[in-house]
């Protein structure tokens, strides 16, 4: 009889080259790198100063997101960069890519946006498969039963250049959600609950896997969702078994297997799961029940609460100088307080549904006076399938501002930041001091959570406010 | 990649805990496409002020740190973002060890790839280094110990090819290339499957 194994096991298990020793770390084999312009220029001179090639140009998907404007290019074509530098940065990356023979989806392809967001919809990213990228979000692929982690620059080179990563093996770290979530809950809140709950470093050093009738009931989009932010609790892998919803989602897209390739690899799909019995090295237990729509009140994603609850008191020095930052008094109501800018993007929340469900309370109504919101689509196909809704008229006629697809105001590298002391309501995943602007003070939510309070000028509760019928 | 065998070095202290990637360097100087010139942007936003004047407050900015090589910071350093320009920058910035009760997985891998040495130590004996900043510490990446200026000692625990790696000065990529009849193999075993 064979040993029961997790998930996570079964996929490291089948891509050792050579197994780990006390002297040396086990050689994983990757099956896709995607890249972007940030964290590859160095890697590529890594090559060029070695003399080597990229060993499978196959097996490599790179795009622009971070450094791309969001504002259409003028009308001599110019794209309005933030600096001379984002734009060299973006023309290394389409020369890296001429040089090296890999494809990239840059401007003009249907197919460029956030990384993250362009890997599932290609149908490149598939279960049971490696993946890395020079990028902490990458854990997002692990919504499709992908063992998919972030890695440094350093390390995209020893891929491109052998397609394989020296690592050691990590912890598995199983959270399990039951129940049904409560109306007005969605994936957003699941996973700020989950950070909440374990904390920032709550998952260092291990892959976690979701699991439980909460889970199995997401779509793929709010699957995604949760396993972005697996990183944010310190854990560099987010992993679900892929099912009949992950199949459904990949089925017909341009690069998942067709025909008989598509039977077989189903069939082999189906075998990604825990077996029964399977131990991991740590366990949490979640009552979906008690998740309520959910926000973060200081400067790092652990720090969350309940839209409706007050704001904690400081545990400690530490979440006090949060507190000064945020503006934010321990004992005061989160919901209402004032909001200079709502965004509505970022490979945790750009993806049809997430407009969609933005759009659904924006429908009809107008974004508060003085406020500015940015909504930015994940890819330029999220962006085309949200235009053929009319969603992009929705946001116009409520006031908002509609971009084109990039990171945008989640990390601002592109120049779209707020100013010193302004509050923004992000859909993002990161509310680090400074992150979307230097002393700028964000708050984490859901796409909701951000239409609700755009339309209040304050953080407000989404069940306040009931969906328009569509006109 | 310099070696690293033996540092002899003051600490300059970050007492505050979850010190991210975007702190270490704010997103804004991420547009670089080289490795080297980091060190300015590092803890920029501390460093300076809104005028661009240095922030005299700041830890690094105090007289007694100029020159310190070793980094004492709160709990969970590094987390966030995977960008290598954290360690870059503060390899460029002259800080060769990173000392925390816990630091962030992929920082830590960045790092020790770059010959900082990044490593936990127990909660105790990082109250005790929080507690004393500027003090000369004498790390010995060979035996994995920290010698205090009271003749004690600090041991970490640093994984043996790391350790190798940082001992000789070169990087992982030669091993790994060494392994390209295996990595062959092992495409071919699981194409022909
Ligand atoms: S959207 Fe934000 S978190 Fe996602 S890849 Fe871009 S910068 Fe990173």
């Amino acid at each position: 009889m064979t040993t029961p194994r997790t998930l996570f096991e079964k996929i490291w298990d089948s891509h050792l080259v050579a197994p780990e020793s006390a002297s040396a770390p086990a050689i994983l084999y990757i099956d896709l790198q995607l890249l972007h312009e940030v964290t590859s220029p160095q890697a590529f001179d890594e090559l060029r100063a070695r003399g080597l090639t990229v060993r499978r140009p196959d097996r490599v998907v790179a795009t622009l997101d971070h450094s791309t404007p969001t504002l259409p290019p003028d009308a001599d074509g110019r794209r309005p960069y933030a600096s001379v530098e984002a734009e060299q940065q973006v023309a290394t990356l389409e020369r890296n890519a001429r040089e090296f023979g890999l494809e990239l989806h840059g401007w003009g392809s249907a197919h460029r946006g956030i990384v993250h967001v362009i890997g599932p919809e290609l149908g490149v990213t598939q279960p049971g498969m490696t993946i890395v990228c020079g990028d902490s979000h990458t854990s997002t692929h692990g919504a499709f039963g992908a063992l998919a982690f972030g890695i440094g620059t350093t390390e995209v080179g020893h891929v491109l250049a052998t397609q394989c990563l020296l690592q050691r093996k990590p912890r598995t770290l199983a959270i399990h959600v039951e129940g049904e979530l409560r109306p007005g809950v969605g994936a957003k809140d699941l996973i700020l609950h989950v950070i909440g709950r374990i904390g920032v470093n709550g998952g260092t050093g291990h892959v976690v896997e979701y699991r439980g009738s909460t889970i199995e009931a997401l779509s793929m989009e709010e699957r995604m969702t949760v396993c972005n932010m697996s990183i944010e609790a310190g854990a560099r892998a987010g992993l679900i078994a892929p099912d009949e919803t992950t199949f459904a989602w990949l089925k017909g897209r341009e690069r998942a297997p067709q025909g008989a390739d598509w039977d077989r690899a189903v069939e082999r799909w189906r075998t990604l799961r825990s077996d029964d019995g399977a131990r991991y090295d740590a366990e949490v237990r979640i009552d979906a029940a008690a998740i309520e729509p959910s926000i973060t009140y200081g400067t790092h994603p652990g720090m969350v609460a309940p839209l409706a609850a007050k704001v904690p008191a400081a545990a400690n020095a530490q979440e006090q100088r949060a507190l000064d930052y945020m503006q934010l008094e321990a004992g005061r109501p989160l919901a209402g307080t004032p909001v200079d800018i709502v965004f509505v993007g970022s490979c945790t929340n750009s993806r049809l549904p997430d407009l969609r469900e933005a759009a659904s309370l924006l429908r009809g109504r107008r974004i508060a006076d003085g406020l500015r919101m940015l909504v930015v689509p994940g890819s330029e196909q999220v962006k085309l399938d949200a235009e053929r809704e009319g969603l992009h008229d929705v946001f116009r006629a409520a006031g908002a501002e509609w971009r084109e697809p990039g990171c945008s105001m989640c990390l601002g590298m592109n120049g779209d930041i707020g100013k010193p002391g302004q509050l923004i309501v992000s859909t993002s995943n990161r509310n680090f001091e400074g992150r979307q602007g230097p002393g700028v003070r964000t708050v984490l939510a859901s796409p909701l959570v951000a239409a609700a309070t755009a339309l209040a000028g304050r953080i407000a509760d989404p069940r306040d406010f009931a969906a328009q019928e569509a006109a | 990649m310099k070696p690293l065998v033996k540092l002899h070095s003051r600490t300059v202290v970050l007492p505050f805990e979850n010190i991210d990637t975007d702190r270490i360097v704010p997103a804004r100087f991420l547009t670089t496409t080289e490795r080297s010139g980091l060190g300015r942007a590092l803890f920029h936003d501390w460093r300076y002020r809104e005028d661009g004047s240095e922030n005299p407050d700041f830890a690094l900015n105090r007289p007694e740190a100029k020159g310190a090589g070793i980094l004492v910071a709160g709990r969970n350093f590094g987390c966030g973002s995977s960008r290598e320009h954290a360690p870059w920058a503060l390899a460029d910035y002259g800080i060769r060890a990173v000392l925390s009760s816990e630091i962030a997985d992929i920082f830590r891998s960045n790092a020790l790839k770059n010959g900082v040495l990044a490593v936990v130590v127990s909660e105790a004996e990082h109250r005790w280094l929080l507690d004393h900043p500027g003090i000369e510490l004498a790390v010995d990446v060979a035996a994995g110990t920290i010698e205090l200026p009271d003749g004690g000692h600090i041991r970490f625990e640093l994984d043996a090819f790391a350790r190798q790696c940082l001992l000789d000065g070169v990087d992982q990529l030669g091993f790994l290339l060494r392994h390209a009849e295996a990595i062959a193999a092992f495409e071919q075993a699981r194409e022909a499957a």
